[in-house]
């Protein structure tokens, strides 16, 4: 008896010693953020005002601000989700639903996962050489769009995929059984299932595509922009209006970028109000994300 | 062959050894039930069928006569074939790649060979109905969860609603849930989503209704209540039921087809089967020796 005593307080010991490395090593990534985060604040949220907001880049640091970087962030972002979101959905539904399993499509497979860690600059040099040069999109939103739209691609592909597998086999029996088309079990059983999984994936992805700097520096965003691009909609007829498609843009990991890259104490105080904004953006479609995935699987269990 | 067939539509008796020469050969099934006493025209007949997945062959000359109105039960241990079978009569299989039929299945009145190349799946799919082993409920309403077949066919408003009333009724359901139409398949017990399934397949007027292992997800009481309701369906539909439940077969069914490794062993009025079998296999597969 007194062997096992032994044995368990051994075990016992073991076992403690793994819950503390387990919980350091967990510490290490949260704290790193959150140490991140306080040192943002502490740097940039005395900068953070309506003003900042709503006043173009500046020499003068007090009275630079961000609104064509996000304006143009935004319109990025309008241009990649309308491009990235139908492309990679049709995609992935391909794939997953229509495709034989073949050696085709398992080269296509790998070649997806693979496109999606390629590194992001190789998508500025293919965007510049291809969008711009060939294509002449120009340095343009549209280009900037599309380039971030090839980045996320792969990402949303897999989304899709991802979310189409957790449907349950019998579903798609049951569909087809009743004499559905493989085009009606998609259109109205497949994608309002997985639309939870689908949109999760597309968000993460713009998420990550917001914060994305070296392709959009490689095509050629600016660093200075002091006007907007032309409104989206006008008084006049069509009042529709796209010429903002072919606009020079700045976002705001590059105005970020430009600001810290001065000498000047004042610029980098706007760099770490800019990271703020940015931050708080990313994290919140992050947020979206999580009551997306919650309330969907709240209401589907299979 | 199509007269022939036709001529088996008079209600005369029939016996199943009129296959032989649709499908002579070794392995054909030595089957002397007489189940079309009562005068019952057929409504399906298995003939010759061989099925296969890859190289795997999983049914090996399946010839059977099922006839209308009735049901027939299909027994047999597990990997025996006999979802297999099943799945024949609405081409499910022809969602998997590598999947090859031979032989036919006629199907009465129209001659109509369900797994003939020139035959379209979607086309049997549509005219038959098949509820599985687990409620496979769609997660949208009660009501969308019926209607979803009829909208595949062009049923719409009026006439949807009362479809839909109709086959909840018949599925045994309406009183259930009559006040929470709208609400969510998902909110109902495995046994009324199983019922749901049914009035599913029911509300597209199939010619034959399909059940893979029915009740084999739920409690006593809701497998009572399915066996009611499949007895009581046999007045308007040709029914096959696939079951792992002797009793199942015994109370539902009017006759039984024990099947083992692929083969068709033998086909009997159910009461004869389980009370006195001919073969020794079937006896020892339903007292228990095996499987």
């Amino acid at each position: 008896m007194g062997d096992f005593g032994k044995i368990v307080a051994k075990r016992k010991r073991q076992d403690f010693a793994f819950n503390i490395i387990g919980i350091v090593c967990t510490l290490i990534g949260i704290v790193t953020l959150g140490a991140l985060l306080v040192d943002l604040l502490i740097d940039g949220i005395g900068r953070l005002d309506l003003g900042f907001l709503t006043s173009f880049p500046s020499r003068f640091a007090d009275r630079a601000g961000i609104l064509s970087s996000w304006v143009g962030t935004l319109l990025i972002m309008i241009v990649t989700a309308f491009t990235a979101v139908p492309l990679g959905v049709a995609a992935g539904v391909y794939l997953e639903e229509y495709a034989r399993k073949n050696w085709l499509t398992n080269l296509i497979e790998i070649n997806i996962a693979n496109l999606a860690g390629v590194p992001s600059i190789i998508y500025g040099l293919m965007a510049l050489g291809l969008l711009v040069y060939k294509f002449r999109l120009g340095q343009s939103v549209l280009t900037g769009g599309l380039t971030l739209a090839f980045l996320i691609l792969p990402i949303v592909i897999v989304a899709t995929r991802e979310a189409l597998r957790t449907i349950p086999q019998g579903i798609r029996e049951s569909a087809y059984a009743l004499g559905s088309t493989k085009w009606q079990v998609v259109r109205h059983h497949l994608l309002p299932y997985s639309i939870g999984g689908t949109m999760t994936g597309i968000i993460i992805a713009l998420s990550r595509a917001i914060g994305e700097t070296a392709p959009l520096i490689t095509i050629g965003a600016l660093t200075f922009i002091a006007f907007l691009p032309p409104p989206p909609i006008s008084a006049q007829p069509p009042f529709l209006s796209f010429e903002w498609l072919w606009s020079p843009f700045s976002v705001l990991p590059i105005q970020m970028f430009n600001w810290v890259s001065r000498p000047d104490q004042e610029f980098v105080v706007n760099a770490a109000a800019a990271g703020l904004v940015l931050i708080v953006v990313t994290l919140s479609l992050n947020a979206i994300a999580i009551i997306i995935r919650y309330r969907v699987r709240k209401r589907i269990k299979w | 062959m199509r007269a022939q067939l036709d001529d088996r539509r008079l209600p005369k008796q029939m016996t199943t050894n009129d296959h032989r020469d649709v499908a002579a050969g070794p392995g054909v099934a030595e089957v002397k039930h007489k189940h079309g006493e009562q005068g019952h025209p057929v409504k399906a007949e298995v003939a010759g069928l061989n099925f296969f997945y890859g190289r795997v062959q999983a049914l090996k000359n399946i010839n059977l006569v099922f006839p209308a109105n009735q049901v027939g039960a299909i027994i047999g241990p597990s990997g025996c074939g006999k979802s297999t079978l099943l799945r024949c009569f609405n081409r499910i299989h022809d969602l998997y790649p590598e999947t090859r039929y031979e032989g036919k299945i006629i199907l009465q009145p129209s001659g109509i060979n369900l797994i003939g190349p020139e035959t379209d799946p979607l086309e049997m799919r549509l005219r038959m109905s098949m509820v599985f082993q687990k409620p496979n409920a769609f997660p949208k309403s009660v009501f969308e969860n019926v209607a979803f077949g009829l909208r595949l066919r062009g049923v719409k408003g009026k006439q949807l609603e009362e479809q839909v009333e109709q086959s909840l009724r018949l599925a045994a359901l309406w009183e259930e849930v009559k006040d929470r139409l709208k609400q969510s398949a998902y909110t109902l017990s495995g046994g009324q989503q199983q019922r749901l399934c049914i009035a599913r397949a029911l509300a597209t007027d199939p010619e034959m209704l399909l059940f893979d292992e029915p009740t084999s997800a739920l409690d006593p009481i809701a497998t009572a209540k399915i066996e009611n309701l499949i007895f009581e369906l046999k007045s308007r539909v040709t029914v096959i039921i696939v079951t792992h439940n002797m009793q199942q077969a015994a109370r539902v069914s009017d006759f039984t087809a024990f099947m083992y490794l692929g083969e068709l062993i033998e086909v009997l009025p159910t009461k004869q089967m389980f009370e006195n079998p001919t073969k020794k296999l079937t006896e020892d597969y339903i007292t228990g020796h095996f499987g």
